[in-house]
């Protein structure tokens, strides 16, 4: 999957947890979640879940803890499509 | 400090109306709001009928954010949070901007919250997806979700709390919320109360046959408050809302009253004397009653109508028989007497506040909503009380003084007085 595909999937997926939609307009792969994206810090675990739906792969509590933003995030999905 | 303590603000969402000018018309009209339940009955419950509002996406997008209603499956917090910002928008207050409203708070009661989060949350927990449980199985579940939403939705700054004590949780949050302000610890709280509904809620009911199995051919029969022919509760759900504010605050803001909350009474029968888990001990509910009086400065002569807890049951006739004797008034001069529950079943944990808002109305406009399915009378009740007062029709009158009463499992009782508040 190349990278433009993923974002453009991830823009969905974070769409309504993000507070700030302008930075979701102009989402790339150094946009950061909470600093950026203003989403609650509670929802990270939602976007987690519905990273894994989308995917259908199982992100670890350590995974979890370092997915912070779209570049983390690209990483650990590419990671985990890579070993299926 | 000893402030005068005024309803300024109401908010509702019964089985017979969601919001104020519908409810308003239904209880005027006596409009049952009891349907036939086909999710109950495809699990083979005995009652097949209850009380569920009606609350449309549309309505619930006016008040909820996208990402909440994504993820909300608690009605108990769906039906408190339109019915608490209702009343708070009703009441003409704003919802605080970036500083915290220090001087508002709520008091926002519930018999419990989320049960259907809570379900969804025990399938996975159990399945071994205890981490698929998303970000808002707590916050949607824990009691006291409801006075947490509004808190945050509304920017409460004072005492943001949930009262819980069965079925006069919503009664409770009212006295609760007038001693704050009495007491100067407050200026306005939004009081209020909410109950979920669906099967995990009123399937205990069930189970106790306290729910009518009579009336699944005919729901709006069904809930028969102080008839020969009750044969139990008809379960419902809701919420009510009340703004309740300091005399002095609603004059400076030039604010509509309803009614001023005069005091009241909360007691326990200790499950003593008759009383039990699940039945009032008389000594208390009088004693309760004649204490909301002493504390309230009226006498028992003075007082209009009773808004009874009357919930369909073979103890209707005991509740007369409490209020006679602490009133010392009976035959034609009992005071008038309604049973709200007999339009919209028993809303359980919402049914003191709900039926508050009914009481506030009815002072407000003057009149008396009518009682619907007692046209036969119990004869224990005819022997106490005349039956011209206990309407049938809808009855224009100008009510100075209402008592509200509400008893709930765990033998705990409160009564409110309510005066109508003459503005000039």
């Amino acid at each position: 999957m190349d990278k433009e595909t993923f974002i453009e999937q991830l823009r969905e997926i974070v769409r309504p947890y993000a507070k700030n939609q302008e930075a979701l307009a102009t989402i790339n792969t150094s946009t950061d979640f909470i600093n950026d994206l203003k989403i609650n810090s509670a929802n990270l675990v939602d976007v987690v879940l519905d990273v894994e739906e989308k995917y259908d792969i199982v992100i670890q509590n350590e995974e979890m803890e370092r997915m912070l933003n779209v570049q983390a995030a690209l990483d650990i999905v590419e990671a985990k499509l890579n070993e299926k | 400090m000893n402030n005068r303590v005024v309803i300024t603000g109401l908010g509702v969402v019964a089985p017979n109306g969601t919001g104020i000018a519908a409810f308003s018309e239904a209880i005027k009209k006596g409009i049952s709001g009891i349907r036939y339940d086909e999710q109950l009955a495809a699990l083979k419950f005995s009652c097949q009928i209850a009380g569920k509002p009606d609350v449309p996406e549309s309505l619930q997008q006016q008040y909820f954010e996208e990402l909440e209603l994504k993820q909300l499956s608690s009605s108990g917090i769906i039906y408190g949070v339109i019915a608490g910002m209702q009343a708070w928008a009703d009441a003409g207050l704003a919802i605080a901007p970036e500083t915290p409203d220090w001087d508002s708070g709520t008091i926002f009661g519930a018999g419990t919250s989320g049960v259907d989060k809570f379900r969804e949350s025990v399938y996975k927990v159990d399945e071994l997806q205890v981490r698929r449980l998303g970000s808002t199985a707590v916050t949607q579940t824990m009691t006291s979700g409801i006075s947490a939403f509004l808190g945050g939705k509304l920017g409460l700054g004072n005492q943001v709390t949930t009262n819980s004590s069965a079925c006069t949780t919503g009664a409770e949050s009212v006295l609760m919320a007038y001693e704050r302000i009495k007491y100067g610890h407050a200026k306005r709280i939004l009081a209020g109360s909410t109950s979920d509904s669906g099967p995990y809620i009123w399937g205990g009911f069930d189970a106790m046959k306290v729910s009518t199995f009579k009336f699944n051919e005919r729901p709006e029969a069904a809930s028969r408050p102080m008839s020969a022919t009750a044969s139990g509760i008809v379960p419902g759900s809701g919420a009510g809302a009340l703004v309740l504010e300091s005399l002095d605050s609603a004059l400076e803001r030039g604010a509509t009253i309803y009614a001023e909350v005069l005091g009241g009474n909360i007691n326990s029968g200790g499950q003593r004397n008759g009383g039990s888990m699940t039945a009032p001990n008389p000594v208390a509910v009088q004693r309760c009653i004649t204490a909301a009086l002493q504390q309230a400065g009226v006498q028992a002569a003075d007082i209009d109508l009773i808004n009874g807890h009357l919930t369909a049951t073979g103890k209707d006739a005991e509740e007369i028989a409490n209020w006679c004797t602490a009133l010392q008034r009976n035959g034609k001069n009992f005071p008038y007497i309604n049973a709200l529950k007999s339009m919209v079943g028993h809303c359980l944990s919402a049914s003191g506040s709900i039926e508050l808002v009914a009481v506030a109305l009815q002072l407000k406009e003057g009149f008396v909503s009518p009682n619907i399915n007692c046209e036969d009378l119990h004869p224990d009740i005819q022997a106490l009380v005349d039956r011209e007062r206990i309407p049938e029709q809808l009855l224009y009158k100008d009510i100075n003084l209402a008592a509200k009463a509400s008893f709930g499992f765990g033998d705990v009782n409160a009564c409110i007085i309510l005066q109508k508040y003459l503005q000039s």
